[in-house]
């Protein structure tokens, strides 16, 4: 799986970022705006902990399974 | 495909799911529809990367046989996890307590330690491409033609009532047009099977199992925080039953009330679970069910095959925690507009009064938690959820079709490329009487309980047949057609026997408190038991095979490869082991 082919592992370090960022990013928005969204336990900040792990996530398997030239 | 026999394998039925009862429960902001919009375009990559990757027959059916144990194992998992069963269980939680997680735990966890275990080495040995290839091999082209076209016809047919009932969804929760549903999920799921075949059916299953859980996990961890724990949620429970507020039962128990038929909602008796779901029903699955066993079939190595469901049923196990468990807390932490607890209700109560149903309990728990981009991972989970199943159902058929019946019956010797090609057309073509069967059903919405019954006709007997070709030498080709012809018959005749006179139900699943459940998994046990003996005494009055013959297909005449030793942690027995203990634990602890 990992040979000289894109591992399915990096496809999901990339999305987990992307997300990560997103939702990370929003949850940045709220605390400094003050704007929360009207959901339950918005004082919890999810979005900034829930994003702030897939990016994590995304990060570690996007860099360890980044894809490598086979010599 | 567990989501395309909800009905057989007791959830909560299609035609439910579709009387979602209030207008769009959640509203997108742009930042949920970029969340879902990128993953469309992921998925699409991935078939398009893949493309250069599916020449062969054997790299487009089988994925070139290279997956690892892990990526087989999620796969496994994922094109089992569909969204209409995500939210139907979640309802089910709901409904009737964490009985419902019976489904996921004896209702799986026993067979796929099976299939890894005992069978897996057998269908990996005798390197078949479908489990109507390995009866080919073992019992010859007449069993094998009758359980492909089975396959085929009910894999696309059961496709299409899956993607109709997934838009009706989508069109409840979002407000989103039926056709642009059916049309986008059905365009996106064709092209990237079609393009890049079985690899890229399981890159994206695994990929849609990890959005599945990053969209859904959040949602009991914070309802749990809302209810004050496991214990607070039981104290909050305990306090609403004793006001009257909640419906009186057990919710929190999953044996102590299965000692007979009334004393559960389910209407179900420990034997019903632990014989018919357990083993009649769950092994039917997950053993023979060529949609979930393909994904371990394209394992790199025998290892990897066998450990695949080992690693699929750690997580099958956890499933309960985003599904059965949102369910339960929606029971304590759903409010009205005014403070007060909300009651979901059947789809035939829902009123002014109460106008959510049971299903709705999981996009309920979603909206209340989930901020904008939290909201859209949660959609695209469901959304994910749903193109797996598909996906799985697509590419499966594509392999049945060429393999098991193009092959032997239309064209014999063509060159590799010919049925690479075949394959690619097969699978729009499932994808087209997909989306004419959810037309279809769009007309007449009742076709859907008649499909799910159909579909529940041939699991069952295919196990009974399967199992005597595995494990008994002297079975015979005319055993295991007779067995399973009879046994098919059998089980149409038990439903249409409770159908049309529902009296019946008390002979069907022995109690006249039985419930519709409860049919199901007698009738998929009386079609085993009947499989098991027809094909034993056909058997008797016929030549057996040599047992030279029988290399690579039964057990006692197969010489299976030795495995080369590794440490214990990468032993597939004790992964199993850790597998059972913590089954068993699951069990006790909510004994």
């Amino acid at each position: 799986m990992h040979n000289s082919s894109i591992s399915i592992w990096f496809f999901i370090g990339v999305l987990l970022t992307i997300y990560g960022a997103m939702i990370l990013g929003y949850g940045i928005f709220e605390v400094l705006t003050g704007q929360t969204a009207n959901v339950i336990l918005a004082n919890l900040h999810a979005p900034i902990w829930w994003g702030a792990l897939l990016l994590a996530l995304g990060v570690f398997y996007g860099v360890r399974f980044w894809p490598r030239r086979n010599d | 495909m567990i989501e395309n026999c909800i009905n057989f394998l007791g959830v909560p039925a299609i035609p439910n799911l579709l009387a979602l009862g209030a207008p769009s429960l959640a509203h997108l902001n742009p930042l949920d529809i970029t969340v879902i919009a990128i993953y469309f375009v992921m998925v699409i990559w991935i078939g398009f990367y893949l493309k250069s990757k599916a020449n062969t027959s054997e790299e487009f059916f089988m994925a070139g046989r290279e997956m690892t144990a892990w990526i087989a194992g999620l796969s496994f998992v994922s094109a089992n996890l569909g969204s209409l069963e995500l939210m139907g269980w979640a309802g089910s939680a709901y409904q009737y307590g964490i009985l419902a997680a019976h489904w996921y735990w004896v209702g799986a966890i026993p067979a796929m330690l099976f299939l890894g275990m005992v069978m897996m080495p057998f269908y990996y040995v005798c390197k078949t491409h479908s489990v109507p290839g390995y009866l080919k091999l073992r019992y010859g082209q007449g069993a094998s033609i009758v359980s492909a076209f089975s396959f085929a016809f009910m894999t696309v047919l059961m496709s299409g009532v899956n993607m109709f009932a997934m838009a009706e969804v989508m069109k409840v929760v979002l407000g989103w047009d039926l056709n642009f549903s059916i049309i986008v999920s059905s365009l996106a799921v064709a092209a990237y099977v079609a393009l890049g075949g079985l690899r890229s059916a399981i890159f994206n299953e695994v990929l849609q199992f990890v959005l599945i859980w990053g969209g859904a996990l959040l949602v009991p961890i914070l309802g749990l925080v809302e209810a004050g724990g496991w214990t607070g949620f039981k104290a909050k429970l305990a306090a609403n039953i004793a006001k009257g507020a909640t419906t009186p039962g057990d919710y929190t128990h999953l044996w102590r009330s299965m000692g007979h038929f009334a004393d559960n909602p389910m209407g179900i008796h420990w034997t019903g679970i632990v014989f018919g779901l357990g083993f009649a029903i769950s092994f039917g699955y997950w053993t023979t069910d060529f949609l979930v066993v393909q994904r371990v079939l394209a394992a790199n190595s025998l290892r990897s095959a066998r450990m695949a469901p080992v690693i699929g049923s750690f997580f099958k196990m956890a499933v309960p925690f985003i599904v059965i468990l949102p369910g339960l807390l929606g029971l304590v932490v759903l409010q009205n507009p005014d403070g007060s607890l909300m009651h979901l209700v059947g789809q035939d109560q829902v009123n002014a009064l109460h106008p959510h149903s049971y299903n709705e309990v999981l996009p309920l728990m979603l909206v209340r938690y989930c901020a904008p981009g939290l909201l859209g991972l949660g959609i695209t989970a469901l959304i994910a959820g749903f193109m797996s199943g598909m996906a799985g159902n697509v590419s499966a058929f594509s392999a049945v079709w060429t393999y098991d019946i193009y092959q032997p019956l239309i064209n014999k010797k063509a060159k590799d490329e010919h049925y690479v090609t075949i394959g690619r057309w097969a699978t729009i073509l499932g994808v087209v009487i997909s989306i004419g069967t959810a037309y279809l059903v769009m007309t007449a919405a009742g076709i859907m309980d008649y499909v799910q019954a159909l579909f529940s006709f041939f699991i069952s007997p295919l196990l009974g047949v399967v199992l005597m070709g595995m494990f008994w030498k002297r079975a015979t080709k005319a055993g295991g057609f007779w067995g399973l012809l009879t046994s098919t018959l059998t089980s149409i005749g038990l439903w249409a026997w409770v159908h049309f006179y529902p009296a019946a139900l008390r002979y069907v699943a022995i109690s006249p408190d039985a419930k519709a459940m409860a049919e199901d998994m007698y009738r998929a046990l009386w079609s085993v038991i009947v499989s098991v003996l027809v094909t034993f005494v056909v058997s008797l009055f016929g030549t057996a095979r040599p047992v030279a013959e029988l290399n690579g297909l039964v057990y006692g005449a197969t010489e299976l490869p030795a495995e080369e030793p590794v440490q214990f942690y990468k032993n597939e027995y004790f992964w199993m082991v850790i597998a059972i203990v913590l089954f068993l634990a699951l069990n006790i602890y909510f004994w």
